[in-house]
């Protein structure tokens, strides 16, 4: 359609002008958003008397104040891949049990049941990890030290509800729905013909799924492990809650220590002074750079593969 | 060579349990996904009913002392409505009219595969961090102090990219056939988007936009570092702290006395229905207008 078959219109350079200005605008806060984390972050960054990547210990309001970002980012990381590793199975099944699985008329109504679990807000779930999850932890959390203390991750002298544990296994529920509503299109986009000629070869199901299932969505699944786990990493309110707000380092999940840059932020907000807000907005620049780096890395995988357009929603 | 029947072998046993266990796994999988929401949702309903009255709806938490019964939420639910109302003007336009470029406009150039690559990005942008950037850009350099439009703002930022995405959605759906007879006709492009492509479009993109919606209402950090937080009524969202109904259950969560836990929890009620609501509505839409029922 040359542009000489129109009559140029007078509201067609107006209205063009509009939508690719709005596209300009998402490009703009994007690129806002990082200056101004930076603008005002870097006075506080000035006034901390000790490193800001290697410090533990977070009391940016005292008069001399000394903060640093290594045992949050730690908390941040391993209670984010606790979560991941504790979701990917679980999502992979329920993907599956809906794209192959279930029957066919109800697979629409059980995708949206899983649906629903991403629907609930953060504050609910923290509500209810707080009064629920924390308390019913105290059982499991023992179990496994007593009987599972030789790994690091379980050792401890001191078993807690209020644990790192916990806030993951909460972090997992929050993150299953993505990661299964992606993986379910990858899967539901693997090629019939393959899936149909493994059975004809006879294959049982599970190996057809195997063989012509699983590889095609590998991808599309590690991507979306790894959008999950950008998800984790940002979740505030419902950590916010039940981490112990510890700043220290260890692995020993079950004990009453640990913290995340998100939680923190939450949770020291509220007796901020102004080098204190400055600290938890570099704190949050750290914690912007590091998801924005995850979820870049997801969506080149994704996008590589054109077979998987419909899958990046 | 003859077929003999005997050349078709069973399948043995060992292939046959592990087909079967996988299958349990997969449906075991399931069980368990749902296990924690059924969990969540029985909580909520049954501890949230205790408080889940009329003064909880119609009064503030002015006046209240920290163990006293009695107060509610109506600031709360006002400045969530207040505060997702004003996020929604702000990211549908916005929304829509990048979504109208992807589709229409940008077409294979470098600037629309950067927007939309940006846009893939922004959905994964952690919600706190939208606060963090309001906080840092409204309430600290332009120094216009917490209130609900600074709240509206991170939230429209958490919109915006759930807008584009699911309008792009709707408006690729959209039949060339219509643009070309439309072409045809003499009608120039911006006349066929908004008057033929839009209102074809137009179901999805009302659910699309209640799905945002409904996923930013349910949204605390953001507004913590945004709207601060209050226990009065202030209705008006250009000035002075807010309340939101998510920081309400934040809020009265953390406090020690089961009066205010009580408080959480019809808090988290109120909550949940109205995102369920938004969720239900918007699913109806979809089914009701979807072109597989002839429509």
């Amino acid at each position: 359609m040359g542009r000489s078959a129109f009559r140029r219109s007078r509201g067609e350079g107006p209205f063009r002008f509009a939508t690719t200005g709005a596209g300009i605008l998402l490009l703009a806060i994007m690129a806002a958003i990082a200056v101004f984390l930076i603008v005002k972050a870097v006075p506080a960054l000035q006034a901390n008397t000790s490193h800001f990547l290697t410090e533990k210990i977070w009391t940016p309001n005292a008069t001399k104040p000394v903060f640093g970002i290594a045992a949050l980012a730690f908390g941040t990381v391993i209670s984010s891949f606790l979560a991941l590793i504790m979701a990917l199975p679980v999502a992979i099944g329920v993907a599956l049990f809906i794209s192959h699985y279930a029957p066919r008329r109800l697979a629409g109504v059980l995708g949206y049941v899983i649906d629903l679990l991403a629907a609930v807000p953060s504050v609910v779930y923290g509500l209810w990890g707080v009064i629920f999850l924390i308390p019913f932890m105290k059982g499991p959390s023992t179990f496994l030290n007593t009987y599972f203390g030789w790994i690091p991750l379980f050792a401890g002298d001191a078993v807690y509800g209020k644990s790192i544990l916990t806030g993951s296994i909460v972090l997992a529920i929050m993150i299953l729905p993505i990661i299964a509503a992606i993986s379910r299109e990858v899967f539901l986009q693997a090629p019939t013909m393959l899936e149909e000629a493994s059975l004809a070869l006879g294959a049982t199901r599970w190996e057809m799924i195997r063989m012509a299932v699983l590889p095609f969505g590998r991808p599309g699944v590690i991507s979306a492990a790894m959008l999950g786990l950008g998800r984790a990493m940002g979740e505030t309110i419902a950590v916010a809650l039940i981490f112990p707000a510890t700043f220290t380092i260890t692995f020993q999940v079950l004990s009453a220590n640990g913290n995340s840059i998100a939680a923190n932020i939450a949770n020291g907000f509220g007796e901020a002074t102004p080098i204190g807000q400055g600290a938890l907005i570099a704190s949050g620049l750290v914690l912007f750079v590091i998801t924005l780096v995850v979820n870049m890395a997801a969506r080149l995988i994704i996008s590589r593969r054109k077979e998987y357009s419909r899958a990046a929603a | 060579m003859t077929l003999s029947p005997s050349v078709i072998v069973p399948v043995s046993f060992n292939r046959r349990l592990k087909n079967r266990v996988v299958q349990g796994l997969v449906w075991l999988a399931f069980a368990v996904a749902v296990v924690p929401l059924i969990s969540v949702l029985w909580l909520v309903v049954k501890n949230g009913a205790a408080r889940f009255d009329t003064e909880f709806l119609t009064h503030s938490m002015r006046n209240i002392g920290a163990r006293d019964a009695g107060g509610g939420a109506y600031h709360a639910i006002l400045g969530t409505l207040e505060q997702v109302g004003v996020a929604t003007l702000i990211s549908v336009p916005v929304g829509l009219l990048t979504a109208i470029y992807l589709v229409e406009y940008g077409q294979g150039r470098r600037l629309s595969r950067s927007i939309s690559f940006f846009v893939d990005v922004m959905t994964g942008i952690p919600s706190v961090v939208a606060g963090l950037f309001v906080l840092a850009f409204w309430v600290l350099v332009l120094g216009l102090g917490y209130s609900g439009i600074a709240g509206a703002l991170a939230l429209s930022i958490l919109m915006m990219p759930t807008v584009v995405r699911s309008a792009e959605e709707m408006l690729r759906l959209v039949p060339n056939e219509l643009r070309e007879a439309s072409y045809a006709l003499g009608v120039p492009k911006w006349k066929t988007i908004t008057r033929i492509v839009l209102p074809t479009a137009l179901t999805g993109i009302v659910t699309g936009v209640m799905l945002a919606i409904a996923r930013v209402a349910g949204e605390t950090a953001p507004l913590l570092l945004t709207v601060f937080i209050t226990d009065s009524i202030n209705t008006d969202p250009f000035k002075g702290p807010q309340m939101g109904l998510p920081l309400y259950v934040f809020d009265q969560a953390q406090r020690p006395n089961v009066t205010a836990v009580d408080r959480a929890w019809a808090g988290a009620l109120t909550l949940i229905l109205i995102v369920m609501l938004l969720n239900l509505v918007a699913r109806l839409i979809s089914w009701w207008r979807s072109p597989a029922k002839g429509r």
